[in-house]
């Protein structure tokens, strides 16, 4: 198996066995992003000099003392480019921050750095993370490595295409309602959603602040497992994050499922899934059900109103989280605008995309005098209706399960025309969102050639269990393993 | 990468003058075109969340912070910031240490 | 004759609070004589990706300054977002407080024109400031504003008074006395020339004796107690005006001009702010127990009306020299300093706000913090009293240790300044004075009582006053028996 392939518990024992050193890893993941990254534009920008210098530090403390630190110590990770990278250009897929360099680093990566992780740079997303197929992005496309003309899910595609084709071993993406979990469940590797405020959100360039998680993305579990180990917990420069202990994601990996109750929540099985899609997802239950888990029908009724609730306050909050966006302290500058509002404009028109204004314009109107009541305060007592639905649900059952997505990776240009149905595509991601509850995605199987995620949503800091059916389905499933481009893979349907 | 098009199932639009009012109050700076556009998108998402009115919620508050934190507050203590050069760094126009942005009408 | 159209005036006022730092980040929370732009940090210059956390202590001086003014505490409230662009908001929105603030329902009293005036406020919330803007010239025909972020993110405090004033006069006097109160709490530095406190006016005119309002003026501009008072004064003759030729008063904002001692039409050509309030999502809200609104209330200071009754109670002053006293706290601490240490208090008081007050306006340093100690003052005003020396010299004596810090007795010794209360002596200079003023002795004499005194004045002038006043007028009597 070639270097990125295996998973970080094992790299991590090479490289104190001396069978390689980070320098060494690094080169290996430079080398294949030289190779493959051209045709499947994951990275925005690479970074190989302060790459370089971390991963030769790495190599000093790993020859200083082996046994000490994290895991993470030289393993070659990268980032949605919607964190702030101190010293290095971030700009959320957009045109409007390019040659942003922030002065600062998001405590997420500044955690990662902390505990040796060697980053390659910054990866491709959908503009501001909007989007759910990553075709938003203002700079390039980013093409899904199963089959290139497939998107690679959004908002986080960058991410989780540099893990399956194999570029790094983890990467940190933003799910907000479903950016995560569905690029995963389109490439074929585990994403994990944390419970909102598990995550300190400092340094990630706001989307909707009470819907937005940063988390991993990697092959296996338990790698996810290694990264949320080091991430997790609270941080004073973010009021919401929370001070919840973690909980032992390691020790729940090796648990079982033996007496697990397993929710399937009818409202999602209801939707309109392809016909492939059900089929795994049919069969992780079956295989959970003969390693000892309880299947248990549940009910969610305030499903059906979740993505109107999402759409309303997820672009309120945008509307006013991009509004400093004004070309004044970094952006494009205002040229020869005769006035403030023509700067203003001038700015936000050239340095927008298309989404990025339909939402700033939807949440503008949401929030106006007259529509306020109707749609933001009621989208967010709907909200209290989903949080309960899933605190009831989960006095009734340990976890849910469901698919991911609908459908498998779709082909690109396929929803760009209709917003409504890109939308569509989060109907199964977004409610966890609303409610802030921890979930993952871990591959589960194919469906045309196309990989297929199982979704585990567990209760509010409630992580532990979801790693622990992940857990149990990977082993189950013996997918991971499976690269693109891999003989044996039924190759994509036309 | 995004293209722009118009293919919504719902036709009618939100009055230009909404849309028109809503560019300039987020200072989107939209072309009569794309204001067109826009309004016809808008009306469409604008009737899907509609469905909001159907949910019960009489006797439901509303949620704004999943987390149920309260009283999160820091110490009133001083903390270095940024030297001048830095805080402008990212700056397109300045002027003696100053941002410089057209006069306000 | 009173006007038919009353003047119906309320004022909101925003003080900057006395942190050590920022509203939502470690930046200092003062900013005057630095570099442009070089009190920032990513958070307070609104760089993507950053977050606010909230002062404990602004949080803690609003409550307190709240129940000074009487108010109710809730104990839920929150931050929301208030939405408009500007280049002194760096995030495009300002953190303020909407439907929840942290207090409301209280009043403030004041004197004016010898009455007292009981004002409602209306509440007191909590927000932070924006930048500065200075306007720059032309370049290239084009006008620029250039943009300081020093001041984003300070703490700024709102306090809005119910529209209970009716008449431009009572503004001032209102100010003076929430100025007052903020200044003893010891969250605000009460000054109006830096902007530290500020001061908007909304004034309206209804039909006497009705309560239908008219259209609300805000007022903006105005950037001391004069200019509040003039300005609406101005409005208030602008709009009686309007009204009594039947036009409409226009609901508008305007800003007073110092220059030309107008208010002019801010009104401009974009439509009227949509700020679409909404929660702050990055901010839990506050939960306030009222055992901690309790532990703050019993921890407040003193307060202004409280002091003068004190020390008018405890030291039989007059309400003038309390009021004069206890402008500030620091101000009465030294006068109780000043008795303590042996003056007679109607005499120290005086002294204290007649003479001394005079030295240290116009060396602007605060009575407590000049080079006269309470000890000294105290020392002085004894030896006027027991009349060991002579009020006009006293105050030469007090000029002197302002300058140099000496003790009074040092002074008045070397400089042989000791009141003359020897009759032989004085009689010296009598003879000496009547020799040089016959006439006014012959005036006097006739029946002319005034002229005793220019007779008393050159005695003083020729003892160089040191002859006890009283002493001299009754030996002139003596001497000069009326025919």
């Amino acid at each position: 198996m070639s270097l990125l392939a295996r998973p970080i518990a094992e790299l991590a024992r090479g490289l104190r066995s001396r069978d390689f050193s980070s320098v060494e890893l690094l080169e290996s993941a430079l080398a294949e992003v030289a190779r493959e990254d051209g045709e499947l534009g994951a990275f925005l920008r690479t970074t190989a000099g302060p790459a370089l210098v971390q991963a030769q530090r790495a190599d000093r403390l790993l020859s200083d003392d082996p046994a000490s630190a994290s895991p993470l110590l030289g393993i070659p990770v990268a980032y949605k480019d919607v964190l702030c990278t101190k010293g290095v250009e971030t700009t959320a897929g957009s045109r409007i921050l390019e040659g942003f360099i922030p002065p600062f680093s998001a405590t997420a990566v500044e955690r990662m750095e902390a505990a040796g992780a060697v980053s390659l740079g910054k990866l491709n997303c959908d503009e501001f993370a909007m989007g759910s197929s990553n075709e938003n992005s203002a700079f390039q496309a980013t093409r899904n490595p199963w089959a290139a003309d497939r998107v690679p899910g959004g908002s986080s595609g960058g991410s989780a295409v540099a893990v399956a084709a194999r570029l790094v071993s983890a990467t940190l993406g933003t799910d907000t309602g479903g950016s995560i979990r569905l690029p995963a469940s389109f490439c074929g590797v585990v994403g994990v959603k944390p419970s909102y405020g598990r995550v300190s959100r400092y340094g990630l360039i706001a989307f909707a602040s009470s819907l937005d998680q940063i988390g991993p993305l990697t092959k296996t579990v338990e790698d996810a497992a290694l990264v949320m180990q080091v991430i997790a917990g609270v941080d004073p420069r973010d009021s919401t994050s929370s001070p919840a202990p973690s909980g032992d994601l390691l020790g729940a990996l090796k648990s079982g499922v033996a007496g697990l109750r397993v929710g399937i929540p009818k409202e999602y099985l209801a939707m309109a899934i392809e016909a492939g899609v059900r089929g795994v997802f049919d069969q992780s239950a079956t295989l959970l059900a003969a390693a000892g888990a309880q299947l248990v029908d549940v009910s969610l009724p305030s499903t059906e109103y979740a993505l109107a609730a999402y759409y309303v306050i997820a672009p309120a909050e945008v509307s006013s989280n991009l509004a400093r966006m004004d070309g004044v302290r970094f952006g494009p500058g205002f040229g020869t605008a005769a006035n403030l509002m023509e700067a203003y404009e001038r700015a936000r028109h050239i340095g927008f995309g298309p989404e990025v204004r339909r939402r700033i314009a939807l949440g503008t109107y949401v929030l106006s005098s007259g529509y306020y009541d109707a749609y933001y305060l009621r989208a967010q007592k709907v909200r209290t209706l989903v949080a309960k639905d899933f605190e009831r649900v989960f006095k009734e059952v340990d976890c849910v399960i469901s698919p991911t997505a609908p459908t498998t990776a779709f082909r690109m240009g396929e929803r760009v025309a209709d917003p409504l149905a890109m939308y569509a595509t989060d109907l199964l991601t977004l409610p966890a969102n609303l409610a802030g509850v921890s979930g993952i995605s871990v591959p589960a199987g194919f469906a045309d050639g196309l990989p297929v995620g199982l979704q585990v949503l567990g209760p509010y800091m409630g992580e532990a269990t979801c790693f622990r059916v992940a857990a149990a389905v990977e082993e189950m499933a013996q997918v991971w393993q499976i690269r693109p481009g891999t003989k044996g893979v039924p190759e994509a349907a036309g | 990468m995004a293209t722009e098009d118009t293919n919504t199932s719902d036709t009618r639009g939100i009055e230009l003058p909404q849309v028109a009012r809503l560019s300039r109050l987020a200072r989107l700076g939209l072309s009569p075109e794309e204001l067109e556009r826009l309004g016809v998108q808008l009306a469409a998402i604008v009737s899907a969340v509609g469905k909001l009115a159907e949910a019960d919620t009489d006797h439901v508050d509303p949620t704004a912070q999943v987390g149920g934190l309260t009283n999160v507050l820091r110490h009133d203590v001083v903390v270095d910031g940024l030297s001048q050069e830095d805080a402008l760094a990212n700056a397109a126009s300045k002027e003696a240490g100053l941002l410089r942005v057209p006069a306000i009408q | 004759m009173t006007s038919i159209w009353e003047p119906v005036i309320g004022l909101e006022v925003h003080a900057q609070l006395l942190t050590a730092s920022k509203m939502f980040c470690g930046c200092r929370a003062q900013y005057l004589g630095i570099p442009p732009n070089s009190n920032t940090c990513p958070v307070c210059l609104g760089l993507p990706g950053t977050l606010p956390v909230i002062n404990q202590v602004a949080v803690e001086l609003t409550i307190r300054t709240a129940l000074a003014l009487n108010c109710e505490i809730p104990e839920f409230s929150k931050f929301d977002r208030k939405n408009y662009f500007y280049p002194d908001l760096p995030k495009g929105y300002q953190i303020s407080q909407f439907d929840l603030p942290l207090s409301i329902n209280g009043c403030l009293e004041f004197e004016v024109e010898g009455r007292v005036v009981r004002a409602g406020i209306t509440r007191v919330h909590l927000e932070e400031d924006a930048g500065t803007l200075h306007h720059a010239g032309e370049i290239h025909n084009s006008a620029f504003s250039l943009v300081d972020l020093n001041r984003a993110g300070v703490p700024l405090m709102e306090i809005v008074g119910e529209p209970d004033l009716r008449h431009p006069a009572e503004a001032p006097a209102y100010l003076a006395a929430l100025r007052q109160t903020l200044i003893y709490l010891g969250v605000n530095d009460g000054n109006m020339e830096e902007g530290s406190l500020r001061c908007d006016a909304n004034i309206s005119l209804r039909r006497r004796g009705t309560s239908t309002l008219g259209a609300k003026v805000e007022v903006k501009n105005m950037n001391s107690f004069r200019s509040i008072q003039r300005a609406l004064e101005f409005e208030l003759a602008r709009q009686t005006e309007l009204l009594e030729q039947d036009q409409p008063v226009a609901q508008e904002t305007r800003g007073w001009s110092d220059l030309e001692q107008v208010t002019v039409s801010q009104r401009s050509k974009e439509e009227a702010q949509e700020y679409r309030y909404f929660p702050e999502p990055d901010l839990p809200p506050l939960v306030i127990s009222r055992a901690y609104v309790e532990e703050l209330r019993a921890a407040l200071p003193e307060l202004p009306r409280a002091a003068r009754r004190r020390l008018q109670e405890r030291y039989q002053l007059t309400a003038d020299q309390a009021r004069l006293i206890a402008e500030t706290a620091a101000d009465a601490a030294y006068f109780e300093a000043v008795v303590a240490a042996g003056a007679v208090p109607h005499a120290a008081a005086n002294w204290q706000v007649q003479n001394l007050q005079a030295l240290c306006n116009a060396a602007h340093v605060p009575v407590s913090g000049c080079r006269v100690l309470p000890g000294s003052l105290a020392e002085l005003v004894t030896l006027v009293v027991t009349e060991q020396v002579s009020g006009a010299v006293a105050k030469e004596v007090l000029a002197e240790i302002f300058e140099s810090g000496a003790r009074p007795a040092e002074v008045v010794a070397s400089k042989g300044l000791g009141q003359v209360s020897d009759t032989d002596r004085l009689a010296t200079f009598i003879e000496e004075a009547l020799a040089g003023n016959q006439k006014a002795a012959a005036d006097y004499q006739s029946g002319n009582d005034r002229a005793l005194g220019s007779l008393v004045g050159a005695v003083m002038a020729l003892s160089k006053g040191t002859a006890n006043p009283k002493l001299v007028s009754q030996l002139l009597r003596d001497r000069l028996p009326r025919s």
